[in-house]
């Protein structure tokens, strides 16, 4: 169960800024995208156009196309909740609902619509969802204790067990592990590596080596100055773009010589 | 594989979104509203006596007249309030936030504030039954040795109940308005300006003076606004401890009135023309309250660093 | 052979010209002796002590200082003395009040029947007959209790729900609209509104549209919904505000509707500091005297009927016990009755702001292992 996207002359604007220009890109489904770059070069701000989340911040609007597989997503009569429980997001600092244990944290995005689920369906989505996100053995015994009561690592995976939870197309990670130790980084790059056999992971990331690690096909995103707006500037398969970009400026970001 | 079109979205909830974003709007501006119905129903109620003929309202020489002395009454027992408690306020409010111990310090802040925590009508008790015996003898010194000065004009009153007495009261009771707003104001001063003066080998004083009371000034007047408001509109203070009475210079004998005292003794008891005079005396009192509080959150707002001190 | 050198003590250059730090001390106590020396010969009271010492306790250190430690230092001193003497001056309308309130509460509130009768029925001739004959107090303050309980609650169910959906209308909706602005200010304002105007306005409100001399338990509780809501939306927007921003976007990206993360996300997470806010502002206004006296009458008997007829409340005991005693000639029973109406008045407020710190302890965010 996933989907392609398919990203037609996107432009990002905050109010009159163009935050993101012309960007056209196509994501395969099953697969894990990286995209890098340097900070403020609008990679986040990207991928928050592709669950449309970027619509929380007042002001904000895109022109362009963002196509799952063939479905645009910013066409007439699109509602954004929809799009958001196909499209699932795992942010940068882990966030679990505090008044919420972890058994109730993993089922949220069906709790909070009201969706109604018996006991034993909503036992097997848990067991399921913390699976799928390498937690079950680790909190079987304490599924009622708070989500909070987990180390800094384990509720990063609780929230992806979370997003798991509503059965998406598509995976948003936003530097999911630049707020964890290595040890806890390590796991989370494991996990990515399974979920990528049933779910289209798009991961940003800082860590060019985590890149490298994680990910089938890297876009490298820069921006040309301070105010200006940030591009695409090149996209391909990640050992090519690591070893033999075709671009200066990417060749110039993955050697280190800025960024 | 499950396809969900991305045009079929959950209704109701859509609905509920603007039902309840619109039920939000509603109670905001029912705030609005309600501000605008104060100022509205005691205008419709206070104008019959604004208008009435001069023989009709209380003294007989019109409204204007009637209002005047209490609202002198009022500001002066306003700003002995304000004399008072301006410097003493200040004074806790430094002592917590740069000279207590810093274990102490939010203990003694918590002893500070359950002042604010005694109703009114029992600092007014505490007022009639207790302050006014004790400073009725030190008033009999003032009027024999400083009677010249016409504030302290003889003979000082027996029971002790003037405007001076309901003025420490009130002092009392905003005290702990302008010193909890002064000491968040100080805890704010940015400790760089602070390290700086000390750095330059200055005393705490020194310090003091330097960076946190230029820093604070603003935010400390507007406390001392708030407290003006608070003692310009508080009742029970003056109506239990102040023997009422024409307007007189001299703070230690019986007379003087405020118009919130004023309200509150004649109004259970008032009817006809009366009430509406009342009422009109009431909407002055909302005028000049409003008047001084707006000016006061003003210069709140220019200084955005206090939004956080209420 | 080698004698032992005992090191001689040389004072570091940085403690020149400094006060020892016994000085304070000793100063206090020649302050405290002379001051008891000079009020023997006025007439001895603690609070005169206290007061000619402290003051001679400040000239005697400053001017020591200003002679052996320089000006600056000595500006300092002062300065400290100021600030710990206004310290102390705060404290003592606050030991007072609460002092005068125990000793002269206590009897009343140990008069037996005081907490379950009312006054109804209870005339001068009982008071003289208190005072002349030695007869038990009687009288209670039964009926103002109900009416403050009843005339609060109908005051919080009013301005709970309009004071909470206003602070979710500033932070989740209001986006630094003009709308928002004006109506953060207004409620700023509103904060400063005289609690008898408030009274007032809700008089001239139902004397105009129920009819004019409409004096109820219902008209109480609207003006003092006018003074608590303010407070609520204040206290109420803090809490909201303080709500990461995280978990709000954690419910969108899971495609939980806005109003749906409101209600469901951040207010649980927000609602220990909101019932601790809702608490204060009660204890705020279950001291108010002015907007009742104007509004409910004061009543002798019980009355649970919040829309008709006279109620009356703690404050409103208290200020018409002491303004217009029962027995005028003998005043002292009504003035024990109303101290012990300002204890138990005292004893609440105390409850519900130690009950709002509890709250906010209780409902907060556990954080288990």
């Amino acid at each position: 169960m996933s989907k392609r996207i398919d990203v037609k002359d996107l432009n990002v604007y905050y109010g009159k800024f163009l935050a993101v220009e012309d960007v056209n890109i196509n994501i395969e489904a099953k697969s894990v995208t990286a995209f890098i770059g340097p900070s403020g070069c609008g990679k986040s701000t990207f991928l928050r156009t592709l669950n449309r989340m970027h619509e929380v911040i007042p002001g904000a609007r895109v022109e362009g196309e963002v196509l799952l597989d063939g479905d645009n997503l910013y066409g007439p009569g699109v509602d954004p909740v929809t799009v958001r429980s196909q499209i699932g997001m795992v942010f940068q600092r882990p966030n679990p609902f505090p008044t919420m244990s972890i058994r109730d944290n993993v089922l949220a995005g069906v709790k909070l619509n009201n969706q109604k689920i018996s006991k034993g369906e909503a036992d097997v989505l848990v067991e399921r969802s913390l699976q799928g996100a390498n937690l079950w053995n680790e909190v079987k015994d304490r599924l009622s204790k708070p989500g909070s009561g987990l180390s800094g690592g384990q509720q990063q995976r609780l929230c992806i067990a979370r997003a798991i939870a509503v059965e998406p197309q598509v995976i948003l990670m936003d530097e999911p592990c630049s707020a964890l130790d290595p040890i806890s980084t390590l796991a989370i790059e494991d996990l990515i590596n399974e979920l990528k056999d049933q779910y289209t992971v798009v991961i940003v990331t800082h860590n060019m080596q985590q890149a490298a690690r994680v990910s089938n096909k890297t876009a490298f995103f820069n921006i040309a100055g301070t105010g200006k707006p940030g591009r695409l500037i090149e996209y391909g398969d990640t050992h090519t773009m690591f070893s033999n970009p075709t671009q200066k400026a990417t060749e110039d970001y993955v050697s280190g010589r800025f960024g | 594989m499950t396809t969900t079109s991305l045009t079929t979205s959950r209704g109701a909830g859509r609905a509920g979104d603007k039902v309840f974003s619109a039920a939000t709007l509603a109670a905001g501006c029912l705030i609005l509203a309600v501000l605008f119905g104060v100022a509205l129903f005691l205008l419709i109620q206070a104008f019959p006596a604004l208008v009435a003929s001069p023989d009709k309202i209380q003294g007989g020489e019109g409204f204007f007249a009637y209002i005047w002395p209490i609202v002198i009454g009022t500001l002066i027992a306003a700003v002995i309030a304000l004399v008072i408690a301006t410097p003493v306020a200040v004074g806790v409010a430094l002592f917590i936030s740069h000279f207590a111990p810093r274990k102490l310090a939010s203990g003694l802040g918590y002893v500070i504030d359950l002042l604010a925590a005694i109703p009114s009508v029992v600092y007014g008790a505490w007022g009639a039954a207790f302050l006014a015996k004790e400073i009725s003898p030190a008033y009999n010194w003032l009027a024999t040795n400083m009677g010249w000065l016409p504030i302290f004009q003889g003979p000082a009153s027996a029971t002790g109940k003037t405007i001076l007495t309901a003025g420490i009261v009130l002092s009392v009771m905003i005290l702990p308005i302008i010193t909890s707003l002064s000491r968040e104001i100080f805890l704010q001063t940015p400790k760089l300006h602070e390290e700086a003066a000390l750095a330059l080998g200055a005393t705490r004083w020194e310090m003091i003076r330097m960076a946190v009371l230029p820093f604070g000034r603003p935010g400390v007047i507007s406390a001392v606004m708030l407290g003006l408001g608070r003692a310009l509109g508080e009742t029970m203070a003056v109506a239990l401890v102040l023997s009422s009475g024409a307007l007189t210079a001299s703070l230690i004998q019986s007379g003087n009135q405020t118009i919130a005292a004023e309200i509150a003794l004649n109004f259970p008891e008032a009817s006809g023309l009366k009430v509406n005079t009342l009422i009109a005396a009431g909407l002055v009192l909302f005028v000049i309250t409003l008047a001084v509080n707006m000016i006061a959150r003003w210069i709140i707002s220019r200084h955005k660093e206090f939004s956080g001190a209420n | 052979m080698t004698a032992t050198l005992t090191p001689v003590k040389k004072r570091s250059a940085l403690t020149k010209g400094q006060l020892p730090k016994w000085a304070p001390y000793l100063v206090l106590g020649i302050a405290l002796v002379l001051g008891a020396a000079i009020l023997a010969l006025i007439g001895f009271n603690a609070l005169g002590w206290g007061l000619v010492s402290a003051i001679i306790f400040a000239i005697g250190l400053v001017s020591w200082s200003a002679v052996v430690e320089g000006s600056r230092r000595a500006k300092d001193k002062l300065a400290t003395c100021l600030v710990v003497g206004a310290f102390l001056v705060a404290l003592l309308p606050l030991f007072s009040v609460i002092w005068t309130v125990l000793v002269n509460g206590l009897p009343g509130l140990m008069d037996p029947g005081f907490l379950t009768t009312s006054m109804n029925g209870v005339t001068g001739a009982f008071d003289n007959k208190s005072v002349e004959e030695g007869a038990p107090v009687v009288g209670g303050i039964f009926h103002a209790l109900i009416g403050t309980l009843l005339i609060t609650v109908m005051a919080t169910v009013i301005s709970v729900p309009v004071g909470l959906l206003t602070a979710v209308y500033l932070v989740e909706y209001g986006n630094d609209r003009p709308l928002a602005r004006a109506i953060t200010f207004f409620v700023d304002v509103m904060t400063g509104i005289p609690s008898i105007v408030a009274g007032l306005f809700a008089a001239a409100f139902f004397f105009a549209v129920v009819g004019p001399g409409t004096k109820t338990g219902a008209v109480a509780a609207v003006a003092l919904s006018v003074l608590m809501i303010p407070v609520v939306v204040r206290s109420s927007e803090e809490m909201l505000k303080i709500v990461p921003n995280e978990l709000r976007e954690a419910a969108y990206a899971l495609g939980v509707r806005k109003w749906r993360t409101i209600l469901k996300v951040v207010i649980p997470t927000a609602i220990s500091g909101i019932a601790s806010g809702v608490t204060l502002a009660i204890a705020r206004v279950i001291g108010e005297t002015a907007p009742i006296l104007v509004t409910a009458g004061f009543a002798t008997s019980i009355n649970y009927n919040v829309f008709s007829g006279w109620m009356a409340s703690l404050p409103t005991f208290i200020y018409t016990q002491i303004l217009n005693p029962t027995s005028p000639s003998n005043p002292d029973p009504s003035s024990q009755r109303a101290w012990g109406a300002a204890l138990v008045l005292i004893i609440l407020v105390m409850l519900l702001n130690l009950g709002a710190r509890l709250i906010a302890r209780m409902f907060a965010p556990k954080t288990g292992r």
